[in-house]
């Protein structure tokens, strides 16, 4: 039993976080809010010199054999940075589910090969989300309509744009059932590998949170160390300290459930899910409690477009249904609770 | 990362698990602060688990411990909860008071006082707040003069838990009579029956007399009884608070089993429960569980080094805002009946809950009450300024 991760996953955490420092500041975001670009080229590419697109799929599919415990800190950074990119849905969910369909059906491989080398993204509809991400740039599309679930090229799809409060999510649904596909099969023949994909996609999106969360305190202590107030910092006054230490011991006991259940993922069965699910729920928690706490602790500022709060507030807003809400979350977490043994020596349950 | 049990560590498990099958009592013990018969109920359960070595198991052999890991510890918690084992009734002892001798005692101190500890043969009280200070615990004015080879204790002790019956205290005292606030204080120990002092028991909210006052009057104890160095003992103090407040005091365990007495008296009474209960009836299970992987995530840290920080602070606040979380639900469950004591037929065994959740309203103010964590969490963790 050790709760620790392994220097080589801090490590490629730190590479990635070294990488947002430089390129991901909240001056970079506005900058492309500005332009209307779907995504920042040179960041995008330095992301993709990484490698780490593959990171999740088998070595002999190409990939890095990676699990999700190595690939839960990067996406905690992704949150904590505001990355408009899609690398954790490009690279923790929707490759490695593109991957299960090529091994299944033995279709799409040149399309996962490109995705692989980082040539192209994939974009992932799911039945648990409303809408796709990332599609219009996306090389590979793997799309939804009715009970067909289809592997597509961006021209077998008719895109209407869903327009989102936070300017770098990119929502798309479809017009219509896609013209031509490179695979095509019933849903319910693919539902094994969607489930998968739903355990990832909350997994990262719990962890994204977690990092949001700690930016919108981050940002709070900032600006409360700054701004006087009755001749002295706001934050040495404890009604704001303690607004901001509430919210920091929410996300302390965030975070070693999402590790706790990045470690348990690959287990696939109704703990691993359970524990998915619970990060999920609290991080979403833990996310909208900091940032509408750092919104109040900037005052007036929070509310303004300046402050780079908002930026926060509304990914935390998206995300927290995204990959599933917490009614769905809290179902499954159901599941364990009234169907499994409780107590204390349950702690890590075998399958 | 490996959240798996070592095959020893499994082993480990099922020993306890055994050990404790074979000895704990089939019937509870009458409660610890509510009589003399009680407390000592306790106290022989105590020896009972230092004959079987299972006292204290992270301590060193020759203190009657097991010099196990902080892992083992919680292996150890979770049998010894789910087994349904008595409270601890010398848990300011073995909990806080042991860990802080074990790192600022001298051997002979270590020798007289530990191993007497985990036998339950000498049961502690802390003696730290005053009338005058209670979270500025810093305002202390009883004192310690030193005479020769002795200090004269002089002041006035409340809130000391336990200290109606246990047998010894650690007190903070000024013994620099010019100091003021963290200066010139020092930790010092003291015999509950020693000529001049007199303990007198505070009714609790429950009724009960789990705390008192402490009147000290003349009261000589030898230089031996002071831990560390005269004029340390603020620091001593806050390493002390470290502990309680960080690993020892709650184990993850006790909430663990709480949430699952709380779970089955939900599926009892499922039918008759608003839509919400549901809802933090699961909360109850999540916030357990997170609990029990954070600490988890501190021991695994502890053992490769690490020290306890400002989780210390966070973790008090989480358990103790679970507790009266878990305990208003179970409330809300047994609607009208939540009112009732044990004496009442119609109560039972469900009064548990009722008074679980006067204990729990504690929580948020002993061990330095949550407003104080906050200061410290928003000070030492994120680093605003001082107010």
């Amino acid at each position: 039993m050790d709760f620790r991760f392994t220097d080589e996953q801090k490590m490629t955490a730190e590479a990635v976080e070294g990488l947002l420092a430089d390129l991901c500041q909240a001056s970079d975001l506005r900058r492309l809010m500005e332009s209307g670009d779907a995504r920042d080229e040179k960041r995008w590419t330095a992301l993709v010199e990484m490698g780490l697109q593959g990171a999740l799929v088998a070595e002999e599919e190409g990939g890095l054999g990676l699990k999700p415990a190595d690939f839960v800190l990067v996406a905690e950074a992704c949150g904590r940075a505001g990355l408009p990119e899609p690398l954790v849905d490009n690279a923790g969910v929707a490759i490695p589910l593109l991957a299960d369909i090529v091994r299944a059906t033995g279709a799409g491989a040149d399309l996962l090969e490109q995705a692989l080398a980082g040539e192209i993204t994939v974009a992932a509809a799911h039945p648990v989300n409303a809408f796709i991400a990332d599609a219009d740039t996306a090389g590979a599309i793997i799309a939804i309509w009715n009970d067909e679930l289809f592997v597509v090229t961006p021209d077998a799809v008719e895109l209407v744009r869903q327009q989102s409060s936070d300017p770098f999510r990119r929502l798309f649904t479809l017009a219509a059932r896609p013209s031509s596909a490179v695979v095509s099969l019933p849903l319910s023949e693919a539902q094994a590998y969607l489930d998968a994909a739903l355990d990832r996609g909350a997994l990262f999106s719990a962890a994204q949170l977690a990092g949001i969360a700690q930016r919108a305190v981050d940002l709070g202590v900032a600006y409360s160390k700054e701004r006087m107030q009755f001749g002295k910092p706001i934050g040495s006054y404890q009604a704001v300290k303690h607004l901001l230490a509430t919210a920091q011991v929410k996300i302390e006991f965030v975070r070693p459930v999402i590790y706790a259940a990045a470690a348990a993922t690959p287990d696939r069965n109704v703990f691993s899910r359970s524990r998915i699910s619970h990060a999920k729920i609290m991080a979403s928690e833990a996310a909208d409690l900091a940032c509408r706490t750092s919104v109040q602790v900037h005052g007036a500022m929070g509310y303004s477009w300046e402050v780079d709060v908002h930026f926060f507030l509304k990914r935390a807003l998206a995300l927290a249904s995204w990959w599933g809400d917490a009614r769905f979350h809290r179902a499954r977490v159901a599941t364990r609770v009234f169907g499994h043994p409780l107590g204390a020596d349950q702690t890590f349950p075998k399958g | 990362m490996d959240l798996t049990y070592s095959a020893e560590e499994n082993a480990f498990r099922m020993e306890v698990r055994a050990w404790l099958e074979a000895n704990v009592p089939s019937a509870p013990l009458p409660s610890f602060d509510a009589s003399r018969e009680g407390f000592e109920a306790h106290r022989e359960w105590e020896r009972k688990l230092s004959e079987g070595n299972w006292g204290m198991v992270t301590w060193p052999k020759e203190y009657g411990g097991r010099a196990l890991d902080l892992i083992q510890w919680l292996i150890f918690e979770e049998e010894y909860w789910r087994a349904g084992a008595p409270l601890r009734v010398n848990q300011n002892g073995i909990f806080l008071l042991g860990p802080t001798l074990m790192e600022f005692g001298t051997p002979e101190q270590k020798a007289r006082f530990l191993t007497a500890m985990a036998s339950g043969e000498e049961i502690w009280a802390q003696a730290w707040s005053e009338p005058q200070a209670g979270s500025d615990l810093a305002a202390v004015r009883s004192t310690a003069r030193r005479e020769g080879d002795e200090y004269v204790l002089n002041g006035h002790k409340i809130w000391s838990s336990r200290a109606v019956f246990a047998d010894w205290a650690f007190g903070l005292f000024r013994s620099d009579p010019g100091s003021e606030r963290h200066k010139g204080l020092s930790l010092i120990f003291f015999p509950l029956n020693a000529p001049g002092v007199r303990v007198q028991a505070i009714p609790q909210i429950d009724g009960e007399t789990g705390f008192a006052e402490i009147f000290l009057e003349d009261v000589r104890v030898p230089a031996f009884n002071r831990l560390g160095d005269e004029g340390q003992g603020w620091h001593i103090c806050m390493a002390t608070a470290g502990f309680e407040r960080g690993l020892m005091l709650r184990s993850p365990a006790r909430f663990q089993m709480a949430a699952k007495r709380l779970v089955e008296l939900y599926r009892k009474h499922e039918a008759e429960c608003d839509p919400a209960i549901r809802d933090a009836v699961l909360q109850a299970h999540m916030d357990a569980e997170a609990y029990a992987l954070s600490i988890y995530s501190t021991a695994s840290r502890l053992i490769a080094g690490g020290k306890i920080g400002a989780e210390a602070s966070t973790n008090k606040i989480f358990w103790s805002e679970m507790d009266i979380a878990m305990h208003r639900t179970a409330l809300a469950i047994l609607g009208a009946r939540a009112e009732l004591v044990r004496a009442a037929p119609a109560a039972g065994e469900d009064a548990r809950w009722l008074e679980g959740y006067f204990f729990s309203l504690a929580g948020p103010i002993y061990a330095g009450s949550n407003e104080i964590q906050k200061n410290i969490i928003a000070e030492r963790m994120l680093g605003l300024p001082r107010g």
